[in-house]
């Protein structure tokens, strides 16, 4: 028997290095339910109803969270905000709690908002999962790629890991950075210095401004795309300008000393941070990292649904 | 707590021959058969029927795998935290073949629910059927009942019935343990 140390996923802050190892030994046993030759489900949550709340834009997140919940046998109830009575002004709360009183256990959450998941889990009865929120963080990524990581290597322990792009506005970033940190990884970002966050060195990683450099230290590089949409003014001159200075193709990628792998949360900009050639390639595990993510979700649910209510 | 050895040394190993001989006479060659384990405990009596049809059969192919049952119980969310699953391999395909699923010790049947529920995501046999080294009589909570039995124990809830293996314990042995009442 083991058991989280939290009720809720809020972040990956809240995570020991042993919830995190008891996630992926889980996650381990999904990917067999995933790759069963005939039902690829099991009926753990039949008794559990999860609710999918959504107040920001997803594709993969939203898909993936749906499609782990359904093969654990959760019913499953989809909220978009767009389409919802948030726009005619209802509160977080409020439009949460008469969700509740639908009799759901489980909400997943993803909001504009930094904290908001945080806020919910203090006010509301049901089990919070945060689907990211605002430019904080968006634990089953870092979850989902630090497992990737574990997946090809064997181990994350020691190996370096450059996250580029975006750091600022990427939730992605820092909690990638605080779970390859509790796992024992080294962790560099690079990036313009004006999508650099001025303090954060204090969470232990390397700082580069030169993509080249950064690429020839380590072992895998993840990419991320930059957040348009959370820009409020220009951090660089242009995108062509960012693309020649942190773009990666595949003569920089053969170019280097070893072979490092590439990752990327997506949606991908193909030809901005990555080209066509690079995300296609055999050193490219995005869409495992894709693939890992339903079962990193299906034990980060199972394990949380476990606890007794 | 205090130990009763139900079976060990010879007696444990002319019962795993007995189980085999029984075995071989509803399942010829076995190679319409397959023998799946369940997990964490029923994979060493698998194991151990599976080497000794080997050498009763030699150039048969005995196919053995092990089976997970942890997401299929019925107690989730019932007891204090979730079991850790472990890990289910199965190189074969069990669509229209004879299963024997094997577990150490059958007592309430909730285990085998839970594994017949498991094996259907793997295909539809045949037809199934259940070994057990040791079935505790009379505390069955489903009605469930074994094909072939190694050794049968009336006991009480509060005691335990532990398998051990040599592979893994050190020795064969089936123990029953009974709590010292209080006087």
């Amino acid at each position: 028997m083991a058991e989280l140390s939290t009720r809720h996923l809020l972040g990956i802050k809240g995570l020991t290095a042993q919830d995190i190892e008891l996630i992926f030994e889980t996650a381990d046993r999904f990917k067999d339910v995933l790759n069963q030759p005939q039902i690829r489900k099991v009926p753990s949550l039949r008794d559990v109803t999860i609710a999918n709340i959504f107040f920001e834009n997803s594709t993969r997140t939203r898909l993936s969270f749906e499609l782990a919940e359904k093969r654990l046998s959760a019913d499953v109830v989809n909220f978009a905000a767009s389409s919802s009575s948030v726009s005619k002004g209802e509160t977080l709360i409020d439009t949460v709690n008469n969700i509740l009183a639908m009799k759901v256990d489980m909400v997943v959450m993803r909001h504009p908002y930094a904290g908001a998941a945080t806020f919910l889990s203090k006010h509301v009865k049901a089990q919070i999962v945060n689907a990211g929120d605002g430019a904080h963080e968006h634990p089953t990524q870092a979850l989902l790629d630090a497992f990737s990581i574990r997946e090809k290597y064997g181990d994350v322990a020691g190996k370096k890991i450059v996250i580029v792009g975006d750091i600022l506005h990427s939730r992605v970033a820092l909690s990638n950075i605080l779970c390859l940190k509790q796992l024992g990884a080294e962790v560099m970002v690079c990036g313009p210095t004006t999508l650099i966050p001025k303090y954060i060195g204090a969470l232990g990683v390397k700082i580069e401004h030169n993509l080249i450099k950064a690429l020839n230290w380590c072992d895998v590089a993840n990419m991320l795309r930059i957040q348009l949409e959370r820009q409020d003014i220009k951090y660089f001159p242009s995108l062509r300008e960012y693309t020649m200075l942190y773009g990666l193709n595949k003569e920089i990628l053969d170019s280097l000393d070893k072979e490092i792998t590439v990752m990327h949360p997506g949606p991908i900009n193909r030809g901005v941070e990555i080209t066509s050639d690079v995300a296609d390639s055999k050193q490219s595990i995005i869409l495992d990292q894709v693939e890992n993510g339903v079962a990193i979700r299906m034990a980060v649910l199972y394990l949380l649904a476990g606890q007794t209510p | 707590m205090q130990n009763l050895t139900l079976l060990d040394g010879q007696k444990f190993q002319i019962t795993i021959q007995r189980l085999c001989r029984q075995l071989i006479e509803n399942h010829n060659d076995f190679s319409e058969t397959v023998l799946i384990g369940i997990q964490p405990r029923g994979i060493y009596l698998a194991k151990r029927v599976a080497i000794e049809l080997r050498k009763i059969l030699p150039g048969s192919n005995i196919q053995q795998g092990d089976m997970d049952i942890t997401f299929y119980r019925d107690d989730f969310r019932r007891r204090g935290a979730p079991l850790i699953p472990s890990e289910t391999k199965m190189d074969f395909i069990i669509e229209g073949k004879k299963v024997v699923l094997m577990d150490d010790v059958l007592w309430s049947g909730r285990t085998i629910r839970a594994a017949m529920e498991a094996m259907l995501a793997y295909g539809r046999p045949q037809k199934v059927e259940l070994l057990a080294l040791v079935d505790r009589r009379y505390s069955r909570h489903l009605p469930i009942m074994p094909d072939y039995v190694g050794i049968e124990v009336d006991s009480i809830a509060s005691q335990k019935v532990v398998v051990s293996w040599t592979e893994t314990d050190g020795e064969d042995k089936v123990v029953l343990l009974s709590e010292i009442p209080n006087i």
